[in-house]
């Protein structure tokens, strides 16, 4: 009896796992109407993953009662963890492996791509104002978004209509507003038509000489990060401000009567309340900004502007490049400084929940 | 420390809504005045003017000698303790308490004794270093007031402080208040909905209805001579029963009549009303508190006009006495501040004084000694102590005394 039921609960998920291998098999070489395939199809998938589930917990059921919740957990869990280890593991260490071969991925060449990740000038470049993408724009974007924030809190009307404002630039695309900012930064030099940028319309107003913003380094740099705390400050604005929101008024007004100042109350009562807030915030702006790659990709050669950044030299090299070795070398630089971000934040997270 | 006086106080919202109307109260120096009604009385707006956390729609207040009517929150040198406490949440017990106090520039030895001292009144010595996440509700509650303590205001100002605490704790801690206040002679605005705790922890009690001040005095006084129907309902619990009597008065003494019972009304009881007379056989109300009606066996030699029979219909035994609801064959008073009473204990009491009214029927509450025999569905003669009456003027809801300025 025992034998019989432990072989129930490995013929059991193993059967189901077939019959829905041979309806895909029996779909995909259907001579049917494509439409009707794919509705089968849909049907089935779903179906079928919500019977694969059925089956393999019935297939649970079936072991001796002493592992049965020891087992049920994985069989839940499981898929989803094959799935992220096919989509994410495997891609990690295939990467890792690249790293080491040459442009063809054909022999390996040792350490030789992360020798020029670490020498190269136009890496080293790209690391250092990687690093400062890292610190300046979370600085800038969590201050005005704060500032936003508290301000519109205080706003008798039009609150809502102030948010929406800074918050627009959210829902375009890094290379849309890219676009929309090389427009404003835009130079022509004498002999190439007139000045159309909002930045060199002004100058001329002001009876200045136009500017060739973009080539201007370093500065260049700090005008592509205004980009991206363009975008990110409404998002740090709308998460702040409900973080403000959330303060009981009670506190604010017994701060009061304590006798601290408007700005005493935003300094030690507001923003040590939102802290974890502000934290999370910042380092999703971190984050971000180490992935930063379209704005710079979009507003011109990067390498003549010395505006480098790591995420954009990996594609430059990946794919246009075509050098998988010291494409994926700096992909792997790239994933070794997010992981101490990471692994911060996840700490950060569970102190937060053991303080609850 | 110093006196807060209000003058003709009035706060309408933006909305029209007059949450406080005329309001004239005189707080002295170290008092402790309790500000009682029902909730959305305008009791809490009241308070919250004299805070400073809400503007003055009209009238003065002062503190001390200082008009403070435009004056922030953190200029009037007062001190709060709110309804949920209000604590920091991201500090200490000793940062909460000494935050003010920090705020004020105070050198850190002034802060520490400060701090301290207020621990050792309240017993937090061992909390200091604890957030208040870490507290139980009477802890976070005595931080409050260690918050209030340390400060040395001028005034302490107390939203419902006890109303998130549980009954035991909310018995202890009003004493605790009280025995506080007492000891630091702090000029006190108390507001609470809670009658129990007006009587208690008051010098003087103010009855506040819909904004307007009702009544203020002592707490034993407002007891025996509430100004109006709506006082004396309010205050006192069971509260007291009110019924609609015809009056009669000869030779100085008088006769009061409702549903079929004759009760007399010594000479003493008519002479201390002079404008008793001017309802000689006129309807008024009576009120009766509970406390005044005593089982008829208990008392053998009550004369037969002070005797009600009746029947109960409910018998509560508190330990120390015997509640009895009891059925009296008269309508009962339905008047707006009966209404407004009724509708503070919720829909239901609302529904019950409007059946009564239309039924011809109604239900005293007698407070009676537990040996009493008194039993559900039995009938039972009770004997109402009559010296003690009160009479309305059953068209104003006024009290009906006269003569002294009552």
């Amino acid at each position: 009896m025992f034998a019989l039921r432990l072989v129930g609960a490995v013929v059991i998920p193993i059967a189901a796992f077939y019959t829905l291998w041979v309806t895909f098999d029996f779909l995909r070489d259907s001579e049917a109407n494509r439409v009707i395939v794919v509705g089968v199809a849909v049907v089935v998938g779903v179906g079928g993953v919500f019977f694969l589930y059925w089956a393999m917990n019935r297939a649970v059921e079936l072991l001796p009662e002493r592992y049965r919740e020891g087992v049920r957990p994985w069989i839940f869990v499981g898929p989803a963890m094959v799935l992220l280890s096919v989509f994410l593991v495997y891609p990690v260490i295939n990467t890792i492996l690249i790293s080491f071969k040459d442009a063809q991925s054909q022999s390996f060449v040792g350490l030789d791509n992360f020798k020029f990740v670490f020498t190269d000038e136009s890496m080293l470049r790209a690391i250092r104002n990687t690093l400062g993408w890292m610190i300046l724009v979370p600085v800038a974007a969590v201050t005005t978004g704060l500032a936003f924030a508290t301000l519109a809190d205080r706003l008798r009307r039009g609150e809502a209509v102030a948010k929406s404002i800074i918050f627009l630039p959210m829902a375009i695309s890094f290379a849309g507003a890219s676009i929309t900012w090389r427009l404003i930064y835009s130079f022509r030099p004498a002999g190439f038509g007139s000045n159309i940028g909002l930045l060199n319309g002004i100058m001329l107003g002001l009876g200045q000489n136009p500017v060739d913003w973009l080539s201007q380094h370093p500065w260049n740099n700090l005008y592509l990060m205004v980009i991206m705390v363009w975008m990110q400050t409404g998002f740090a604005m709308v998460v702040l401000s409900a973080a403000i929101k959330s303060i009981p008024d009670e506190i604010i007004e017994a701060a009061r009567i304590d006798g601290a100042s408007e700005w005493q109350v935003f300094r030690r009562i507001i923003v040590p309340s939102i802290l974890p807030t502000i934290v999370v915030v910042a380092t999703y702006m971190v984050i971000n900004s180490l992935k930063v790659f379209d704005i710079v990709f979009v507003m011109g050669n990067a390498e003549l502007n010395q505006t480098e950044v790591i995420a954009e030299r990996m594609i430059r090299w990946f794919f246009i490049g075509q050098d998988y070795g010291k494409g994926a070398a700096i992909a792997v630089v790239l994933f070794i400084v997010v992981i101490p971000v990471m692994v911060w934040n996840v700490r950060r997270f569970r102190e937060e929940e053991m303080i609850r | 420390m110093a006196e807060i006086v209000m003058e003709q106080v009035s706060k309408v919202f933006p909305d029209g809504t007059a949450a406080v109307s005329d309001l004239d109260l005189d707080i002295d120096d170290g008092e402790f005045i309790v500000l009682v009604g029902p909730s959305g009385c305008g009791k809490t707006t009241a308070l919250r003017m004299v805070a400073g956390l809400e503007s003055i729609s009209q009238g003065t207040i002062r503190i001390g000698d200082r008009v403070v009517n435009t004056l922030p929150p953190k200029e009037r040198d007062i001190a709060m303790v709110f309804q949920n406490y209000a604590l920091y949440p991201h500090m200490s017990v000793y940062d909460n308490m000494g935050f003010g106090l920090k705020l004020r520039k105070l050198p850190k030895e002034e802060i520490d004794k400060r701090v301290r001292e207020a621990a050792g009144i309240l017993g937090l010595q061992e909390f200091l270093s604890r957030k208040p996440k870490a507290l139980s509700g009477g802890q976070r509650q005595r931080v409050a007031m260690g918050r209030a303590i340390v400060r040395e205001p001028k005034a302490f100002l107390m939203d419902e402080p006890l109303s998130n605490l549980d009954a035991k704790l909310r018995v202890q801690m009003r004493s605790e208040i009280a025995r506080i206040q007492h000891d630091l002679r702090v000029t006190t605005l108390y507001v609470t909905h809670d009658q129990v705790e007006a009587m208690t922890m008051g010098d003087r009690v103010a009855v506040i209805r819909k904004g307007v001040l009702q009544q203020v005095d002592t707490p034993q006084f407002l007891y025996d001579h509430p100004n109006n129907l709506f006082v004396a309902g309010f205050i006192g619990s069971p509260a007291m029963n009110m019924v609609e009597a015809n009056l009669s008065i000869s030779d100085g003494s008088g006769v009061v009549e409702f549903g079929g019972y004759r009760l007399g009304v010594p000479q003493q009881v008519v002479s201390a009303r002079p404008e008793l007379k001017a309802f000689d056989r006129k309807p008024v109300i009576v009120g009766l508190r509970p406390e005044d009606l005593e089982d008829a066996s208990l008392v053998p030699d009550a004369p037969a006009d002070r005797r009600i029979r009746t029947t109960v219909i409910l018998r509560e035994a508190l330990g120390a006495d015997v509640v009895a609801h009891v059925k009296i064959q008269a309508p009962a008073v339905v008047t707006e501040d009966v209404k407004e009473l009724a509708h503070d204990v919720g829909q239901e009491a609302l529904q019950a004084v409007e059946q009564g009214a239309r039924s011809g029927e109604s239900t005293f509450l007698a407070r009676l000694n537990p040996r009493t025999a008194a039993k559900e569905g039995q009938p039972i003669e009770l004997v109402v102590d009559v010296g003690r009456l009160h009479f309305f003027d059953p068209g104003s809801g006024l009290g009906i005394y006269g003569g002294d300025g009552n």
